[in-house]
């Protein structure tokens, strides 16, 4: 466990003396509204900001073996054609296209484990 | 064989069985820093209290050379005991012998105690320490899990469920700990994962430790998942103890009494913990030990969603359950992790007939996508959920802020609290004024030559009107406007007058709450 994280909890302990010394911050919770001098627990301050994600880009869905590629860069795909078989939790799943498109470019090769939300193609 | 020679035949067998996986095996649980499975009970029980069960129970596997194999009690002590005087049936995995691997005879022996728990209607202890099914024993491990975690869920709220987890629980193991109402770790011991990091660098090729992906720290701060952490195994025992003094042996049962003291008041001055500012921060624990029986408290998840604060204190001797928003932390927000913190254990006070008592000072619901797309519909209704659904006792005092949604969420009258206090310094509204008043007064606001000055002024109208106890006492939302010195006695009273109280819903076999 970070050593930063230890920090905040020995500050969340009851010890009167440790809980008149932490950092606050402040924390808004309306438009306009007040802030309130407060503690941030590392959950809040980790987690994650959205984005919009971008269709275009494919992502892995799951954690796995790419095993095949069946498209190569600049060939026109239409929503449905077979991308490719990625092994995971011991089924080899065949992922599609999910939209029409060129393939812009393709970042991973056959026999490459990827990670969960690996960006694997590119479309434009 | 003369009776004599007999008796010193069981002697002997008993002494080889207590000798658990031999000399070795115990050299190396000792060099782990763990106590033995025996020593633990012995330390954790009242003293010559322990009384041993199936000590000579054999397993019954032939296959992969099993047929030759003498584990001694098959990995598992059974018995019954007292911790001060009450009740108690206990197990605890021997990790000496097979690694405290799970087969068929020792989940029999383990389910063999949970049944007897149940029909004595006791609190039953379970100290995990293995290392997962034995796999020899193929499906009839998998079995004997199941029949342990089928046994927790008919018991859940009916006798007191303590898991204690001293070692490895991996696997399927740990859904029995996660079905009972309480867990313990103890840092650097315990280690609770479904998959452990071998599995997940294989087949993810993320690299983690045992200790970050499932150790004590991580399931005390991170998941929820444990409810009390302890340094060592010692402080772990005398936490258990201390639970076992708040809570009944079953749910037809009330906490045993202690005797009545008065809180320690020279140390928390009840009238200068709260800040008037709304938004400054306090710690509600000292409210909490403002109020209390010799301001005794003791907090359950205290590192987890320290945002909402819960726990057992007494009043006048009698146990009572503490839900309490926590401004010093997130501004005593509520979130998906604090409603899921709260609403379980009001349910918990609910099955054993403890009486709540919820101190409100929150500005809402935490904003962000990450909390609406976890699920905070979902996981916020289950406070709704809980509270709704109690029949025991349920007091509120409003300390300080209670806005929107969050008023309505922390017993508030309109889910049936049976007594609502308020401080003269209680703001009820439907919002912060500041929110509320950009809202009400846009237009004039944006029309004015100075918005800010229009906007200051119209804060501090609203605030003067709509900002205090009294706009909700009038309508008999909140019972009694009380200064912050009445509370105890306050509390004192409506404990006292609720002893009998009835609150019968309609039949049913049970509710759909938002799990």
């Amino acid at each position: 466990m970070a050593t930063k994280e230890n920090a905040e909890n020995n500050a969340s302990k009851s010890n009167k003396e440790e809980a008149q010394k932490p950092r606050f911050s402040s924390l808004v919770i309306q438009e306009q509204g007040a802030k309130y001098k407060t503690l941030l627990t590392e959950k809040y301050k980790n987690r994650k900001i959205w984005e919009q994600p971008d269709v275009r880009k494919i992502k892995s869905l799951i954690p796995g073996t790419v095993i095949k590629v069946y498209v190569e860069e600049g060939q026109k795909v239409k929503e449905g054609d077979l991308m490719m078989i990625l092994e995971a939790m011991k089924m080899k799943n065949k992922i599609y296209f999910p939209m029409d498109g060129t393939v812009k470019k393709i970042y991973v090769s056959e026999e490459e484990k990827v990670p969960k939300d690996h960006l694997m193609i590119e479309l434009e | 064989m003369s009776l004599k020679r007999k008796i010193l035949e069981l002697q002997k067998k008993r002494e080889k069985v207590l000798q658990g996986g031999g000399e070795k095996a115990i050299e190396k649980q000792v060099a782990m820093g763990k106590m033995t499975a025996r020593e633990r009970i012995i330390t954790l029980l009242d003293e010559n209290s322990f009384h041993e069960y199936d000590l000579f129970v054999e397993h019954e596997a032939r296959d992969f050379g099993m047929a030759t194999k003498v584990l001694h009690g098959d990995g598992v002590i059974t018995g019954t005991g007292t911790i001060f005087g009450a009740p108690i049936c206990i197990y605890a995995q021997d990790f000496t012998v097979a690694g405290g691997s799970l087969g068929l005879m020792h989940a029999r022996k383990i389910t063999k105690i949970m049944d007897h728990a149940m029909k004595m209607r006791v609190p039953i202890i379970g100290i995990n320490d293995s290392g997962g099914a034995r796999i020899q024993e193929g499906v009839n491990s998998l079995a004997g899990y199941g029949e342990i975690f089928y046994r927790n869920t008919t018991a859940s709220g009916v006798i007191p469920q303590i898991s204690v987890i001293l070692g490895p629980c991996a696997g399927g193991a740990v859904y029995s700990p996660a079905l009972t109402d309480f867990v313990f770790v103890v840092d650097k011991i315990s280690k609770m994962f479904i998959t452990g990091p071998e599995v997940i660098k294989t087949v993810l090729g993320e690299e983690i430790s045992m200790e970050d992906l499932g150790g004590a720290r991580v399931h005390s701060e991170t998941t929820g998942n444990a409810h009390f952490y302890a340094e060592s195994e010692i402080e772990c025992f005398d936490q258990i103890k201390e639970l076992i003094t708040y809570i009944p042996w079953n749910n037809s049962k009330k906490a045993q009494p202690f005797e009545a003291k008065e809180p320690k008041i020279d140390r928390y001055k009840i009238d200068e913990i709260v800040p008037g500012n709304p938004k400054e921060p306090y710690d509600v624990r000292d409210v909490v030990r403002a109020i209390t029986d010799d301001s005794d408290f003791l907090e359950i998840q205290e590192l987890w969603a320290s945002n909402m604060v819960i726990g057992f204190g007494r009043i006048d001797g009698q146990t009572v359950g503490f839900v309490c928003n926590q401004p010093l932390v997130l501004a005593g927000v509520l979130d998906v992790d604090s409603s899921c913190k709260a609403a379980r254990f009001i349910r918990y006070c609910d099955s054993f007939n403890i009486p709540i008592i919820t101190l409100v000072d929150l500005p809402g619901y935490l904003p962000g996508v990450d909390q609406e797309h976890a699920g905070v519909i979902r996981h916020g209704a289950k406070v709704l959920y809980a509270y709704s659904e109690a029949t025991v006792p349920k007091i509120t005092v409003i300390l300080r802020k209670a806005y929107g949604g969050g008023y309505i969420a922390m017993n508030s009258r309109h889910l049936n609290a049976d007594f609502v206090f308020a401080w003269p310094g209680a703001e009820i509204a439907v919002m912060g004024p500041e929110g509320a008043a950009n809202i009400i007064f846009r237009k004039e606001i944006m029309a004015a030559e100075d918005p800010e000055k229009i906007r200051k002024q119209k804060v501090k109208e609203y605030k003067e009107k709509f900002a205090n106890p009294y706009v909700a006492a009038a309508k008999g939302y909140v019972d009694s406007v009380i200064e912050p010195e009445e509370t105890r006695k306050m509390l004192l009273h409506a404990l006292e007058v609720s002893q009998n109280k009835v609150d019968r819903k309609p039949i049913k076999k049970h509710g759909i709450p938002p799990f």
